[in-house]
């Protein structure tokens, strides 16, 4: 289902930069800086050593100047190295959420999609219990039962992520697996658990790989709120929402504190919006 | 429609069973003894052993579950260890502030992302959708405790237009007491003709509204972009455009209502969502909802409360998917058929 082609189709700048690949192009680019920054985090921070607990009391709070570009925070420390650091922790959650859930989610969609009958009727049951808790309701009550920490928020989330890869890989396993190849394949007597791997999952991918673009950004925003509620990551961590919390008494004074960390999980989670729009767009078209 | 009806409520009461369990073994995991949490630190032996007894903690876990989905069904959710009140009268009092909260937050999502929607597709590809489509991913990418802290500091503290926070003047308790009918304490206001109270909630009730609509608001507007788009381009839509009704036209008169039938759909969905979003809000504002019940909770370790709570929002879910299907399956019978 195209839409019809305008009649005088006048090629602006404008119009190709709404286009679709433009936006993922964009999305990709600002994610790879922020990747950049983060993996040279050691290298480009002004002050390397304020990524962790290093304490400079004289230095506290002085606003955004030459010497510190976004300011300095409560104990001293530079507010732009702590940002970078905080990069890596804010990717590593992202990632690591996204590998647990996605990989957990896959295989069990796509044994349900291809199974049907009952076994696909269980495994969507059980996922369609999971996915009536919101994902930050149950990253919530399952946090205050682990202790606070980096890794606890990984398995939070990625506790309430993988239903959504399930359920998307099921249906999309469920039409491929009614293909010919398929057939072919179990004719040829391919075992069940090789058809699978080798046949359905390479095939019904792409979808999910586009959802897990699209899912970066909430998966740095419920990170974000666990820590920014004292149920994810503990100092010394330079980690965004933490840092948010820490400020927020601050805000009115000493502006910098809270903002730029914010700034950072708002680029952040944009850019994997972006890129994820323009994948989506691209795909669906 | 019986058929499909009785197998999608089936469903829904197996969802429901399965959140109860799981919100259970939640519980169960939960450390620290509640015991000691309610007995308090200096309790005795035999008041340890009491508490126990009382939340029959010495029972085995699948009799512990059993006593736990009986009490649930007739109406006993426990009770809260740091209010010390039964847990079904504390969220009876918190539910309907978060309600007032969330609804006026969707009503903005709504009447700000429509429009937006409709602009965007009428200008398909050209700067107004450019500008739409970046901003509600804007919009779905900010952290709403920190754009909840930011429009506080500025628009509360800094600039004074709004008050920092609570529902509404306290003070007006005295001079105009409120009657209640529902709870929600701006329909209360409006229902009783206070109007003192109802201009005090609906001033408080702007930034935190608006944090929470941020979300709902960008989700809309894509949403409608795109079915917009899509059902312009069918073939009434053609018919339309031969007969010379303009663009606007097509997608105003024609194009927008069995386009909206998909945006309603995800606003009942987005809603659960909003409820959570809403606690951080809650936290920053300080508004007598879900949130701050939740808060309080989760730093007393209170596992009845928070059971309560995460119980709570998952059937509210539960419940608002029913609905979208059920009046999707009355409007559309090719949905039953699935």
């Amino acid at each position: 289902m195209t839409a019809p082609a305008l009649p005088a189709f006048r090629r602006t700048p404008l119009r190709r930069l709404a286009g679709v690949d433009r936006l993922a192009v964009a999305g990709a680019v600002l994610l790879a800086l922020i990747v950049l920054a983060a993996l040279l985090a050691p290298w480009i921070a002004p002050y390397p050593e304020d990524g962790g607990s290093a304490t400079h009391p004289l230095e506290a709070l002085l606003p955004p100047s030459g010497a510190h570009w976004f300011g300095t925070d409560q104990v001293g420390r530079d507010v732009l190295s702590r940002v970078l650091f905080g990069a890596r922790t804010s990717l590593l959650i992202a990632v690591a959420v996204l590998a647990v859930s996605g990989v957990a989610g896959v295989l069990l969609g796509v044994v349900a999609g291809y199974a049907g009958g009952w076994v696909r009727d269980v495994i969507m049951r059980v996922t369609d219990i999971f996915l009536a808790f919101p994902a930050l309701l149950l990253s919530l009550a399952l946090a205050v039962v682990l202790q606070p920490s980096v890794t606890t928020v990984i398995v939070a989330i990625a506790v309430t992520w993988w239903p959504w890869y399930a359920r998307l890989t099921a249906s999309v396993a469920a039409s491929v697996s009614t293909r010919g190849f398929v057939d072919s394949a179990r004719c040829l007597g391919v075992p069940a658990p090789l058809i699978v791997l080798r046949h359905v999952l390479p095939n019904s991918l792409t979808p999910v790989l586009v959802q897990l673009s699209l899912d970066g950004g909430g998966v740095i925003l419920t990170a974000a709120a666990l820590s920014y509620l004292g149920l994810g990551a503990h100092e010394p961590t330079p980690e965004w929402g933490l840092m948010v919390q820490q400020g927020q008494s601050l805000f009115t004074t000493d502006w910098w504190v809270v903002t730029f960390p914010g700034l950072a999980i708002l680029l952040t989670a944009f850019a994997f919006n972006v890129l994820g729009e323009g994948l989506r767009a691209r795909l669906s078209r | 429609m019986p058929k499909y009806l009785i197998r999608r409520l089936g469903q829904a009461v197996l969802v429901v069973a399965g959140v109860i369990v799981l919100t259970f073994a939640i519980m169960r995991l939960v450390p620290g003894d509640p015991a000691v949490a309610y007995a308090g630190p200096k309790a005795t032996a035999a008041e340890l052993a009491e508490a126990r007894q009382r939340f029959g903690l010495d029972d085995p876990l699948p009799v512990q579950l059993w006593n736990y989905v009986r009490d649930l069904l007739g109406g006993d959710w426990g009770t809260s260890l740091h209010t010390r009140q039964p847990v079904r009268d504390d969220l009876l009092q918190a539910f309907p502030a978060s309600l007032e909260l969330v609804g006026a937050a969707l009503i903005i999502a709504l009447v700000v992302g429509i429009p937006l929607g409709i602009a965007a597709a009428r200008y398909k590809g050209r700067l107004p959708d450019l500008t739409v489509r970046l901003s509600s991913m804007l919009a779905v990418s900010v952290p709403v405790f920190w754009l909840a802290l930011a429009l506080q500091t500025v628009f509360a503290s800094g600039l004074g237009w709004f008050p920092v926070a609570g529902e509404y003047d306290a003070s007006l308790d005295q001079t105009s007491p409120l009657s209640l009918y529902t709870n929600i304490t701006a329909v209360d206001a409006l229902i009783g003709g206070n109007w003192p109270i109802l201009t005090s909630t609906l001033s408080h009730l702007v930034l935190p509204a608006l944090v929470i609509a941020a979300y709902p608001a960008g989700v809309v507007a894509q949403m409608t972009r795109a079915a917009l788009i899509e059902e312009s381009s069918r073939d009434h839509a053609r018919l339309e455009r031969a007969l010379g009704f303009g663009e606007t036209a097509v997608l105003t008169r024609f194009a927008l209502r069995p386009a909206l039938n998909p945006v309603l759909s995800l606003i009942a969905l987005v809603f659960a969502y909003s409820i959570v979003n809403g606690f951080l809000v809650e936290a920053v504002f300080n508004w007598p909802g879900l949130g701050r019940y939740a808060a309080d909770s989760i730093r007393s370790l209170d596992t009845p409360a928070i059971a309560g709570v995460t119980l709570l929002v998952a059937v509210l879910y539960v419940v608002a998917n029913l609905a979208v299907d059920l009046v999707q399956g009355l409007v559309d019978p090719r949905v039953r058929a699935r």
